[in-house]
């Protein structure tokens, strides 16, 4: 039975992108026989081509995506090359590390109500420094060039990157390559970057894969903070796939198989400025520089990094203050009354969100422990551990644009008369739980001393005996942070809840994007605010249970 | 064949290469030392023994214990029992859990909580069994794990460099402590070390690799 999980996992990870894909490509090429059309034909590529938004939304989704990355890589080498191992460092990594299980759409509203002419931000200099009494008439959020949205995806990306560089630097003996750099005359920053860069990026280049698909393809963000006339790809193929009309179906296959394209592409540009920035970087390490304008970049480095964390932190307290907010005229920097009316009217709202929420969550998550748990009690008793090729398969689901294939999951689902609804939605949301839960317990799991299990075998336990009484309590940490982990990345998840649920699944982050387009910012604020909380609650249990149970246990104390 | 451990031409290859070839026989209640370097494979022999060995090695040979041949059985079937030089108590488990998970099933509870208060009088440990293991000496974590591999009613004692963390007094009393007690049991101790003193405290034949 152990034996057969890895392949059950395999299955259930991938089966439905490949599915997904497969479901797109038919309707792309004019074949979707539910809506009485056979193909092949190339109408829905001639419709998409004719679409006057195409060369706009194209762009909008290669820039803002490429964009993203490489300021959040940026912020995230350079804090690191200038700050690792130092306290402010460690104040950093501790603020950023629960931002990160912050939903991006409870991040980006927040932002929104930061960043708007009538936003926080504006009233904090209004009118002594700008001169406004009213607010600005000023296309500063849904700008047409998608800064706002850039901004957004790089307050959530930092975080991400910084962790999985930092669980890399374990990997890379940093101190060691960085004392002798320091010994040998360089610079902090430029020792760091020549010694320690290029071990670090070859751990995280995966993970900035993710991020530049994520990027490029987002749409909670993108509804939010982006641009609507046009949108990006993104938001356009998910119009197209709302609209009554059955044939725009084709219309958005077409441009999902368009978005697929354009990921890849940009994939393969990206590895083309790596394998350029090695050549570049080759050479300046042969130039033999200590360093130069060190100090500078250092400052700029913990400035952006804090700027960064300090633009989430403002986004959740603006959140908090519109959910109590009474009348709040421009430009007061507070609202003139606070009122507890805000959570009368759409708390009740939210509390069936919320059960909602966390019915899907628990349902995908659990499931995915136990296949992660399955899996890796597999690889502990065979001995063989995860290759580089498994690896890249873990990451598949998070490399494929969510608007590639979940649109020709649906399409399928329907097609084959499945029911869309909270069923296929867990199963859906399993899809990207279960590389998130694999990542983040893998290591700890792998670190376990396995001499415990020799121990407790030889002392005549069974390898499930092991496993459940040992193993098991001893890693309950991890496992409840790879719990919080699942949840978190669940709670968060826009696209797959309403394409998959068909509409009817309304969990938290579905009713407040939702939202966006009323501009009701106390509802939203609310909204925000509970679905931010639903994130951090698994976080703050895996932090409170092991302290609780082994209060008296010293040797499981972090 | 003869009781106790015996090593039937056991060979363990790491692709091609051979890494340890050993052939004995210890008799109950003996000594038998594997004296070497690190890095010669002795660990390694110990796993083939415990029957934990990592699939990149390869072994040929046979494994007997008081007659039986054990090559084939399950680690947990085997009655070997280990000692390593970390101390490995289950860090989420009391003193007396550590020594209950153990001690070889069987008895009412009562009768076992007995049992286990008077092994640890018997070592000068009275009363530990509420204490967690992390707020132990190493001296005291050394017996706790002594006691604990002995309640499970071993048929062997392999011991992988178990003395070479402890300080140079508590080194020669722990040691003696765990000849003395394998010796009153009956039991065939296989050592592997890379201390000679070790090997002359034990008082049996050394066989010594790696020169």
């Amino acid at each position: 039975m152990l034996r057969h999980v890895p392949l059950l996992t395999l299955v259930v990870m991938i089966g439905p992108v490949l599915a997904g894909v497969w479901g797109t490509f038919l309707p792309a090429f004019g074949h979707l026989p539910g809506a009485g059309l056979t193909g092949p034909s190339l109408e829905a590529f001639r419709a998409l081509l004719a679409w006057p938004g195409l060369g706009q939304a194209v762009w909008l989704s290669v820039s803002t995506g490429i964009l993203a990355t490489a300021l959040s890589l940026g912020i995230v080498v350079l804090v690191t090359a200038g700050w690792s191992g130092t306290r402010a460092f460690g104040v950093l990594q501790r603020v950023l590390a629960p931002i990160l299980s912050v939903p991006h759409a409870a991040a980006a509203f927040g932002l929104a109500f930061l960043i708007a002419p009538s936003g926080w931000l504006a009233r904090l200099t209004s009118p002594w420094l700008t001169g406004w009494a009213r607010p600005p008439d000023l296309l500063i959020v849904q700008d047409p060039a998608g800064l706002a949205m850039t901004a957004g995806l790089v307050t959530k990306e930092v975080p991400f990157l910084l962790l999985m560089t930092l669980a890399a630097l374990g990997q890379v003996q940093q101190h060691q390559r960085l004392k002798t750099a320091r010994s040998l005359g360089y610079d902090r920053v430029t020792g760091w970057l020549k010694s320690v860069f290029p071990a670090v990026y070859r751990q995280i280049r995966l993970p900035v894969y993710v991020v530049l698909a994520y990027s490029m393809s987002v749409v909670d963000v993108a509804l939010i903070l982006g641009p609507t006339r046009p949108p990006s790809l993104s938001v356009q193929i998910v119009e197209w796939m709302g609209d009554p009309d059955l044939s725009m179906r084709l219309t958005a296959a077409a441009a999902a198989l368009l978005q697929l394209g354009l990921v890849i592409g940009a994939l393969g540009l990206w590895r083309l400025a790596e394998i350029g920035a090695a050549c570049l970087g080759r050479a300046w390490i042969e130039t033999g520089q200590r360093g130069g304008p060190d100090p500078a970049l250092r400052i700029g480095g913990i400035g952006l990094g804090a700027l960064s964390a300090a633009a989430t932190l403002l986004a959740l307290l603006g959140l908090l203050v519109w959910s109590v907010a009474g009348f709040w005229g421009f430009p007061n920097a507070l609202p003139d009354a606070f009122t507890l009316r805000n959570w009368d009217r759409h708390g009740p709202g939210t509390l069936e969100a919320a059960a909602e929420t966390f019915l899907v969550a628990g349902a995908a998550t659990g499931i995915a422990l136990v296949l992660v748990l399955g899996c890796l009690e597999a690889e502990h008793r065979s001995g063989r551990t995860l290759t580089t090729r498994g690896l890249w398969l873990l990451y598949l689901p998070l490399l494929v644009p969510q608007t590639a294939f979940l649109p020709g999951l649906q399409i399928l689902l329907l097609s084959v008369g499945a029911d869309v609804g909270r069923g296929p939605v867990i199963l859906a949301h399993l899809v990207f739980v279960l590389p998130y839960v694999f990542l983040s317990l893998g290591e700890a799991w792998r670190a376990w001393d396995p001499r415990i299990a020799v121990v407790a075998g030889t002392l005549g336990a069974a390898p499930w005996r092991v496993f459940w009484r040992v193993r098991l309590p001893m890693l309950l940490r991890p496992i409840l942070t790879a719990l919080a982990v699942g949840m978190a990345v669940s709670v968060g998840q826009y696209l797959p809840t309403l394409l998959i649920g068909g509409g009817r699944v309304a969990t938290l982050t579905t009713e407040a994007v939702a939202l966006a387009s009323g501009g009701d910012r106390r509802a939203i604020g609310v909204y925000g605010l509970v679905q931010t909380l639903a994130a951090l609650l698994a976080f703050a249990l895996a932090i409170l249970l092991p302290a609780l149970v082994w209060r008296n246990r010293r040797g499981l104390h972090v | 064949m003869s009781d106790g451990l015996t090593l039937d031409q056991v060979c363990i290859t790491d692709g091609g290469q051979t890494v340890i070839e050993v052939d004995c026989t210890v008799a109950p209640g003996d000594v038998l030392t594997i004296m070497g370097p690190s890095g010669v494979g002795k660990s390694t022999l110990l796993s083939f023994v415990t029957g934990t060995l990592p699939p990149a090695f390869t072994a040929t040979g046979r494994v007997f214990l008081d007659g039986v041949d054990i090559t084939g059985v399950p680690p947990h079937r085997r009655q070997v029992g280990i000692l390593y030089q970390d101390d490995i108590l289950f860090p989420h488990m009391s003193v007396g859990q550590n020594l209950a998970f153990g001690m070889a099933p069987g008895g009412t509870r009562a009768a076992r909580r007995e049992a286990i208060a008077r092994a640890l009088a018997e070592i000068g440990l009275a009363g530990f069994e509420g204490r967690d293991p992390a707020t132990l000496s190493g001296g005291q974590a050394a017996r706790v794990q002594l006691l604990r591999v002995l309640l499970s009613q071993p048929g062997a004692l392999l011991l992988d460099e178990a003395f070479s963390r402890l300080d140079t007094t508590r080194r020669a009393q722990i040691r003696k402590l765990v000849f003395e007690m394998a010796r009153n049991r009956d039991l065939p101790v296989l050592m592997v070390t890379h201390d000679a003193e070790d090997a002359r405290a034990a008082g049996g034949c050394v066989i010594t690799l790696g020169k």
